[in-house]
């Protein structure tokens, strides 16, 4: 099963690699791993997507919070977040599919962001799913690059994490 | 006062109460080893090899409870400690290792003898360090040390560049230290510790299966009230050998591979195992799926990642061990009534146990005309000092010295049970013998262990540590020799060592003193000897080349499938 985890961390040198080991030496998964400073500049925050059943993800709990730098770590599986992702897609837009291409685009309340007479550059926000989706639609039409940010998260209601 | 940052690590080491530091100079470490000339504090010992001054770092841990400290230059220094690094991080042992690194500006461009060895320390070390700024090394040794010796203990790496060393600040050690990021939970909750003991009241089968978390967590004193108290037997672990005392009634001796018969049939057959310090693993449960499959599991472990990690659990305690068994040991004492009522349920238990350690006890079949291995162990157990602190390399003689050398205090057997490292044996002696010079250190090896750091033989020499090495010689890689024997249709491929190494010669060469038995009944006089001689040793015994470690669970067995004889 997928899960979303965030993980506060030290901004401390070296920090995404010990990370990035654990889960390479325990023979974890990574889907995604995004990462970036936070409000308190001293910390960066972990986005993490990654597989496994109930176990390996109590294991990869444990794991990170046994990182010396690791302050806090949060599973979001349950549906207590908003997930959201970012790609950039460039794709081949002539003669006809140009149209069709503004369309799809249209629908996923995306944003055309470059433009040349052969391809349109798209930029599109929502949760993974949406992506995937707007990504299905595009790939007949000729995908020439894509980059996917992975996934955020944040929880819902008022209750924030410091940071 | 402004101090130089060389000076600066060693006056951090002194604020730390380190006495004993085990190093080895290099270009890169030149100016601490410039500054140590002049610093009475600290008695630095110079190992032949890095490696080497790692495991005698990590033995010096074990044998004390203190922190170890290794020094080693960058590059080829650093990598040499890898290995020493790795054996002390899969045993919890508190270590901090100091490597030089070249000049800041340099890192990363392939400098001469640079290496990235936060790099290729990382997943054996509980946490790194490379220091950026004078004004930092107080901080991050204070650091370094109290996670090092916290929580679950283990080794952390400080790396520190030759221009930091030069460069100058004031020095002023930090009382305290907070580390918001690393909390680690210590105190076992309440709760949990009452429904254990409700758990425990209620089995008729009881077990305590202890590992070197008791040892390590100072808890063998706790851990030996409880059991008796509740009278409940204990089977240990390799690394938790010594935390009970061996000769007590109460004692299974080891579990697992080649563990007592005793003591396997008692976990098969358990309905309550309680695990303290101890982590479940493979060489321990067998196979999995059919390991304890009548018992409910309580494992009190600091470290959470222990729990659940191999098997389930049905109440996971996480605290320092110590302070869980002293919680427990207060519930026995509040409820003395309830507490006997158990004792006396439990006796159809006792009897069963002991009629597994009249079936097959630990034994061998001596002979007149050949050194058994065995015998050689329980005569050294027979003749040494009741405190007398034993380490050993990895393979036959190991699990030998775990059978039949009884173990009764902690701290006592110094092995390498995670990493299983050859080689450990001469050099962890010798890191216990500098921390303790008036007790009888010794160190059973093999003949294929003991090559790979017998350098050492000099450092004992030249620093008077009289340690006694003991070799069973038997001119194979004898546990993979068995191995063979066993599953590979006696197919010796590469594990007979062939050359015959002149032992007394080699003692000799290096200052010291050797002694050779070859037949049975030289066994008593040449240890005698060797334990009379005032400076170290080699006590070299010929024994039954082909002499195998029994009783032995094949890998992948179930625990009470043990091959008995073969």
């Amino acid at each position: 099963m997928q899960h979303t985890i965030s993980v506060l961390v030290e901004n401390e040198f070296g920090v995404l690699s010990r990370v990035a080991n654990l889960f390479s030496g325990r023979g974890f998964n990574i889907d995604s791993l995004s990462v970036a400073p936070t409000n308190d500049e001293g910390l960066s925050r972990m986005t993490i997507v990654t597989r496994g059943d109930e176990k390996i993800l109590e294991q990869i709990n444990k794991q990170l919070n046994k990182l010396i730098d690791v302050l806090k770590v949060l599973d979001f599986t349950d549906g207590s977040a908003i997930e959201r992702e970012m790609a950039l897609i460039k794709v081949t837009a002539e003669d006809e599919s140009r149209a069709e291409v503004l369309r799809i685009v249209d629908i996923f309340r995306a944003k055309i962001i470059d433009v040349t007479p052969k391809s349109y550059t798209i930029e599109a926000t929502g949760n993974p799913v949406k992506i995937d989706a707007i990504l299905e639609l595009l790939r007949p039409l000729g995908l020439k690059e894509l980059v996917r940010t992975g996934s955020v998260a944040i929880g819902r209601g008022s209750k924030g994490w410091k940071g | 006062m402004k101090m130089n940052g060389a000076r600066i690590m060693l006056e951090c080491l002194k604020k730390e109460g380190v006495t004993t530091i085990f190093g080895y100079p290099g270009g890169t470490v030149i100016n601490i080893y410039d500054e140590l000339f002049s610093f009475k504090e600290i008695r630095h010992i110079l190992p032949r090899h890095e490696q080497a001054g790692t495991h005698a770092a990590d033995g010096y841990a074990r044998a004390t409870g203190k922190v170890g400290v290794a020094l080693a230059t960058s590059g080829p220094g650093a990598t040499n400690t890898v290995t020493g690094i790795a054996t002390a991080y899969m045993d919890s042992i508190p270590m901090v290792i100091i490597t030089g690194q070249v000049p800041t500006p340099l890192i990363g461009n392939d400098a001469f003898q640079e290496v990235d060895i936060i790099g290729i320390t990382r997943p054996c070390t509980k946490h790194s360090f490379l220091i950026r700024d004078v004004k930092d090394i107080a901080m991050i040794m204070k650091k370094a040390f109290f996670i090092a010796r916290s929580g679950r203990p283990g080794p952390v790496l400080v790396d520190f560049p030759k221009d930091i060393q030069v460069a100058q600040t004031e020095f002023a050690y930090p009382e305290t230290v907070e580390i918001r990021s690393y909390k680690p939970n210590l105190e076992g909750h309440p709760r949990q510790v009452e429904k254990a003991f409700k758990m425990i009241l209620e089995s008729h089968k009881p077990v305590l299966y202890v590992g070197g978390g008791v040892v390590l967590g100072d808890a063998a004193d706790q851990l030996t009230i409880l059991a008796r108290r509740l009278n409940v037997p204990v089977t240990t672990t390799l690394m938790g050998l010594g935390s009970f005392p061996g000769d007590d009634s109460l004692s299974l001796g080891m579990l697992g591979m080649h563990g007592a018969y005793c003591a396997n049939m008692a976990m098969t057959h358990s309905d309550l195992i309680i695990a303290v310090g101890s982590r479940f693993d493979d060489r321990v449960t067998g196979k999995l799926a059919t390991f304890a499959p009548h018992a409910r599991i309580i494992h009190i472990d600091v470290d959470p990642t222990s729990i659940k990690k191999n098997v389930r659990v049905d109440l996971p305690i996480v605290g320092d061990v110590k302070d869980v068994l002293v919680k427990l040991i207060k519930q026995a004492d509040k409820s003395k009534d309830k507490v006997s009522e158990h004792v006396a349920a439990t006796q159809a238990w006792h009897e069963e146990i002991a009629d597994w350690k009249d079936k097959h006890p630990i034994s061998y079949k001596n002979s007149s005309t050949i050194i058994k291995p065995q015998f050689v162990i329980q005569k050294l157990r027979e003749l040494s000092d009741d405190d007398a602190i034993i380490s050993t390399d990895v393979g036959q003689h190991q699990m030998w010295t775990a059978q039949f050398f009884q173990f009764n205090r902690p701290r006592t057997l110094l092995t390498s049970g995670g990493l299983g490292t050859m080689g450990y044996g001469l050099p962890s002696a010798m890191g216990a013998q500098a921390a303790f010079p008036g007790r009888q250190v010794i160190t059973i090896c093999g003949d294929g262990g003991i090559q790979m750091n017998i350098q050492e033989m000099a450092t004992l020499v030249q620093n008077k540590l009289p340690v006694k090495i003991v070799i069973l010689n038997n001119n194979f890689l004898g546990m993979v020799r068995q191995w063979q024997e066993l599953f590979f249709d006696k197919r010796y491929s590469q594990t007979c060592l062939e050359l015959p190494i002149d032992y007394v010669k080699l003692a000799d060469a290096y200052g010291a003193k050797g002694f050779l038995a070859t037949k049975p009944d030289e066994v008593e006089k040449v240890i005698r000897q060797g334990f009379a001689e005032p400076g170290p040793v080699i006590m070299e015994f010929k024994v039954a080349r082909e002499e195998k470690v029994l009783p032995m669970v094949p890998a992948g067995a179930s625990l009470n499938e043990m091959v008995l004889n073969a």
